[in-house]
């Protein structure tokens, strides 16, 4: 059994009522999904000093999400047990919430309790496997109750909701889209329509990267039988969610013109998924075209920090699973095994083809209009947002992305509809109690041994503990 | 599975352990989790602590993502449509 370490409260250390507890790990890897849990499973093998730190109560990552089921899914179980076996310090839920230097993390909790203090912990090397988040792209109606993501009802749906006899549509793009029909469908679900953005020609193509693998295939395939009766849109995507404070039914439009309404009491819609970078950006490591650069090894640019999985590419829980591996040896000094190192470049590949497949058309970024709300923490409409070129320009003079979310969810909707760039996340990177703002400030020892008092924590950037991978494989 | 009993503004609903506070409110049909700026409803959309849309009070504590917390025996949840937990930025 691995130690699970949770964070200390007031109650358990009052000798320091405001204090920071520290940790200390020859390597820290954040996001406890697939990468992350391959990645430790994989060091400790030769290493004993080995931290896995995530935001969820439990590990798994969103793919292997284990919600109210007793026992966790069965994929994850063997990565579970080797984490367990290789004795891997695990801190969860817990967020980071600031990188005040290198090697140095400052973590929080990562459900809000205000009891819980945070634990300062420092590295000598890390692993990134933050995982991916999904795109949202407004449009009328999508701020609707009933609106949710396509990963969002997948993740409701382990974590206990009903949609036994709902009628649900699932629209926007990936092959995400077919594992949430597969799953509602198998707990009762009415699916109405699968409605895919691309072109179907684009996805057959795809199809022959999905063929060679043989595990891909047989999903692919275990999709095609549960999914046999319900009716499939491709070139389709939804303009507009009906209701008054609940979702009636969505207009979907062709790319023929034609419009069909479909009455529905879920629209569960996502146009794929993003790799979630903030950590890393924020670390110093290079993030270009919206993935951290990374080596064969998963060495990022900076020196003793490695990236796994998603981050680096969205290529589903294969590639993550592969991506661990390979960091979880590299980072404890250990060659790369040949087999892994050609898997990974095959892998890699199919990164590629994915992306190339559900490339997301432009017809979408004429989907919100004037009144729709883009930034759904400040209610900012899209007809405020036209004149900025920047994030920062319209942050300033608008307030979007200023909301709780930190424009996690409009952030990703602006880079499609008007090629903004992510802004560098400054801690703290996801909103904390004030007692937990409280508890990151310099300690008192640091200024007795002459530290400038903590400049840096306000100048460095990073990540959330991740969510990790969402189940995609097609 | 034992069920064990929370209360949705105020009223006493039995849910699966295990369950997520967002989905035991959905189960129960509160859709409207809290009201946006504007004084919309709105409900989880992420459904894993990325979007903020799914904040409800949670045993006094506001501000609480429903789809992060896990549902305990006597937890007390409020949405937006309880006048208690209508108001975001009080006190």
């Amino acid at each position: 059994m691995s130690p699970l370490l949770s964070l200390p409260t007031a109650a358990q250390d009052p000798s320091d009522a405001q204090g920071t507890r520290a940790l200390d790990a020859e390597l820290v890897i954040v996001g406890g999904g697939p990468a992350g849990l391959a990645a430790a499973a994989t060091a400790s093998e030769t290493c004993d000093s080995v931290l896995l730190i995530d935001d969820n109560p439990s590990l798994g990552g969103q793919i292997w999400r284990q919600g109210n089921a007793a026992a966790p899914v069965a994929a994850a179980r063997p990565w579970l047990d080797a984490v367990a076996a290789g004795n891997v310090g695990v801190l969860a839920p817990a967020t980071v919430i600031d990188a005040p230097g290198p090697g140095r993390l400052i973590v929080g909790p990562g459900d809000g309790r205000p009891e819980a203090r945070n634990v300062d912990v420092t590295y000598r090397r890390l692993i990134l496997a933050t995982g991916a988040t999904e795109r949202f792209l407004p449009f009328p109606g999508w701020t609707l109750p009933g609106v949710v993501g396509a990963g969002g009802l997948q993740a409701l749906i382990k974590s206990g909701l009903d949609v036994e006899g709902k009628r649900i549509v699932i629209a926007g793009s990936g092959p995400l889209l077919l594992a949430v029909a597969d799953l509602a469908k198998r707990r009762g679900a009415l699916v109405s329509a699968i409605v895919e953005q691309a072109d179907f020609k684009k996805v057959a193509a795809f199809g022959r990267h999905v063929a060679v693998q043989p595990k891909k295939a047989l999903q692919a395939a275990a999709f095609a039988r549960s999914l046999a009766g319900v009716k499939k849109y491709f070139a389709t995507w939804p303009v507009k969610a009906y209701g008054e404070d609940l979702l009636e039914s969505v207009e979907l439009r062709r790319a023929s013109g034609e419009s069909v309404d479909v009455d529905c009491d879920w629209l569960a819609c996502g146009f794929g998924l993003r790799p979630e970078t903030r950590l890393a950006a924020a670390l110093g490591c290079a993030v270009v075209d919206g993935r951290v650069v990374v080596d064969e090894r998963r060495q990022t640019t900076v020196d003793g920090v490695y990236c796994a999985g998603e981050p680096t590419g969205i290529g589903g829980v294969d590639a993550a699973l592969l991506d661990g591996r390979i960091a979880g040896q590299v980072a404890v000094g250990r060659p790369i095994r040949g087999g892994l190192r050609r898997r990974g470049r095959r892998s890699r590949r199919f990164v590629q083809a994915l992306d190339a497949a559900y490339a997301l058309r432009p017809a979408l970024r004429d989907l919100p209009e004037d009144d729709t709300v883009v930034c759904r923490c400040e209610d900012v409409p899209w007809g405020r947002l036209q004149a900025y070129d920047q994030m920062r320009d319209a942050k300033l003079k608008t307030r979007c992305g200023m909301g709780p979310c930190q424009g996690r969810v409009c952030g990703g909707a602006l880079e499609i509809l008007k090629g903004f760039r992510p802004e560098t996340a400054r801690p703290p990177f996801f909103p904390i109690a004030l007692s937990s703002l409280a508890s990151s400030s310099a300690p008192c020892g640091d200024r007795a041994e002459g530290a400038v008092p903590n400049a840096s924590q306000t100048a460095a950037g990073s990540p959330d503990a991740d969510d990790s991978t969402l189940e995609i494989e097609p | 599975m034992a069920e064990l009993q929370v209360h949705i503004d105020g009223q006493a609903v039995a849910v699966v352990p295990g369950t997520s506070v967002a989905a035991a409110l959905l189960n129960h049909g509160a859709f409207a989790f809290r009201r946006s700026v504007q004084g919309t409803p709105r409900a989880p959309l992420c459904g894993m602590g990325i979007c903020f849309e799914c904040r409800v009070t949670v045993d006094g504590r506001a501000g609480e993502r429903a789809c992060m917390v896990i549902c305990r025996d006597g937890m007390r949840i409020e949405t937006a449509s309880s006048r208690s937990a209508s108001s975001e930025t009080a006190p």
